[in-house]
């Protein structure tokens, strides 16, 4: 039976490490390569790097952090941010990502996951989807795009079930009411998406601690991802791991 | 060439397949990796690398248009160091459900099936890799037991049949057993991603490069090809 995994997340600027809250006030926190290192060694069970780079010069500088990464890391390195064709996605691929993770582009152009499923593989498709309770029905969700401006409309279930049908190996699920905030991921999202869809569903917004993971499994998540938590240096992939197993639940040991 | 030389692994250039984080993972464990599309490279070379990811239909469509079908069967049949991951595993039987009607290497004798039984597909993540065996004394290579990263849909599951033609078979449980790694000789094929599994997948590779140069030398001291 498959573990379940913790995900370290760096989100990276101009080649520097960054978290912010609500994507906003990002303040530095780091070296992308030295960070890689340490997560692995704490028993990380795979790293993802989200480009927020806002001009191309950042861009190509992402290109570098991923080869130099990947130089150094022994487990799976998912990539996302600026993917706006099949090019992007074969480029990151080629410095050394194992996925790529796309979001607006494929919103915009979903024939895109498709394109990049008949390529590269489903195995290397990631829909990142970042989705809110709208404010006229909370107990709906919307995608939000344009780090966080900008409200949409679509359904984010409905998108997850179109996007499953272009061949996308799994969705990278972000709540944008808990990310950052640290009140816990948003478990009735991961809930109705994992019933909506048959691929693996990965939690992202709002951990603060093991037992909200524990909460996001439970709802059906696959696999969490953090990274303020782990940035700041308040726990590590191993202490949560600890508290997980603990609690009984199926995670990869390290020694 | 001595034991403790640098190896030269060869990868074979599929067009269609993610190289590199393999090329990542061998290079920390000393090997100078060159991707190659050249049949000789790929028929004599000292270690080979079918590297995965992609579709069954384009992978074996990109081997038969360099040629490279029929070089990799035949050094797999004389267990050459020879390394498939993923994709490249499957490559080596004879078709696969994931694109009908097309011929695989054919040096596994069993065909690829949809991964039945899970919760979620595709199996995404780190699952155990188990080395019971049917067999009568199981025999002490490459593999060992451990926990390896798996990123797949599709797999193989006929272990008791690979075993009968001497392969040493590795079985995983997802909702049903499949065939998660199969050795023989110096030839290693993994379903999982040796690449991408921690310590666990540097110390595979480091053994099956290891076993790649004692075989290297061996032939270079009877006289065989200079690989």
């Amino acid at each position: 039976m498959v573990s379940a995994r913790i995900i370290p997340c760096l989100d990276v600027r101009d080649g520097r490490v960054v978290k912010g809250i609500k994507f906003q006030g990002l303040v530095d926190s780091g070296d992308p390569v030295e960070r890689a290192a340490a997560y692995e060694a704490q028993g990380a069970d795979e790293l993802c790097i989200l480009d927020v780079s806002a001009t191309n010069e950042g861009r190509a500088n992402a290109i570098e952090t991923v080869t130099a990464v990947r130089a150094v890391l022994g487990i799976p390195l998912t990539v996302g941010g600026g993917v706006r064709a099949l090019s992007d996605a074969a480029r990151l691929l080629d410095a050394g990502a194992d996925k790529v993770a796309v979001n607006t582009a494929a919103l915009a152009r979903p024939e895109l996951l498709r394109e990049i499923h008949d390529s590269l593989g489903a195995q290397c498709t990631v829909l990142s989807l970042d989705a809110g309770r709208r404010l006229d029905d909370p107990t709906r969700y919307e995608i939000i795009t344009h780090g966080g401006t900008k409200r949409t409309g679509v359904d984010a279930i409905e998108w997850a079930r179109q996007a499953a049908e272009f061949g996308i190996g799994e969705i990278l699920a972000t709540s944008w009411d808990r990310d950052g905030t640290g009140e816990g991921y948003d478990l009735e999202l991961l809930r109705e998406l994992s019933r909506a869809v048959p691929v693996p569903i990965i939690a992202s917004g709002g951990a603060r601690h093991a037992e909200h993971m524990a909460e996001a499994f439970d709802a059906g998540a696959s696999a969490v991802l953090a990274a303020s938590i782990f940035h700041r240096g308040e726990l590590t992939v191993a202490d949560v791991k600890r508290t997980l197993i603990a609690c009984g639940h199926d995670l990869r040991l390290t020694p | 060439m001595s034991a403790d030389a640098r190896i030269r692994v060869d990868m074979v250039k599929t067009g269609v397949a993610n190289v590199a984080s393999v090329a990542a993972a061998l290079r920390r464990l000393g090997a100078d990796v060159e991707l190659t599309a050249d049949a000789a490279r790929v028929r004599e070379g000292a270690a080979v690398v079918l590297p995965g990811v992609g579709s069954f239909g384009a992978g074996m469509r990109a081997l038969r248009e360099s040629g490279l079908d029929a070089v990799l069967a035949e050094r797999i049949a004389e267990n050459r160091p020879t390394l498939a991951v993923c994709l490249g595993l499957q490559l080596l039987c004879q078709s696969s459900e994931e694109t009908p009607g097309i011929h695989g290497l054919g040096v596994l004798p069993i065909d690829v099936q949809r991964l039945r039984g899970a919760p979620r597909l595709p199996h995404f993540g780190w699952n155990a890799v188990g080395l019971e065996s049917s067999a009568p004394e199981p025999a002490v290579g490459l593999l060992e037991e451990g926990d390896a990263y798996f990123a797949h849909t599709f797999c193989l599951t006929d272990a008791d049949a690979l075993e009968a033609e001497g392969w040493t078979v590795a079985r995983t449980d997802e909702g049903s057993t499949f065939v998660s790694a199969v050795e023989r000789g110096s030839v290693l094929a993994c379903q999982f991603h040796p690449e991408l599994s921690g310590p666990y997948g540097a110390a595979l590779l480091g053994r099956w490069l290891a076993s790649a140069r004692t075989a290297s030398a061996a032939a270079a001291a009877q006289g065989g090809p200079t690989w």
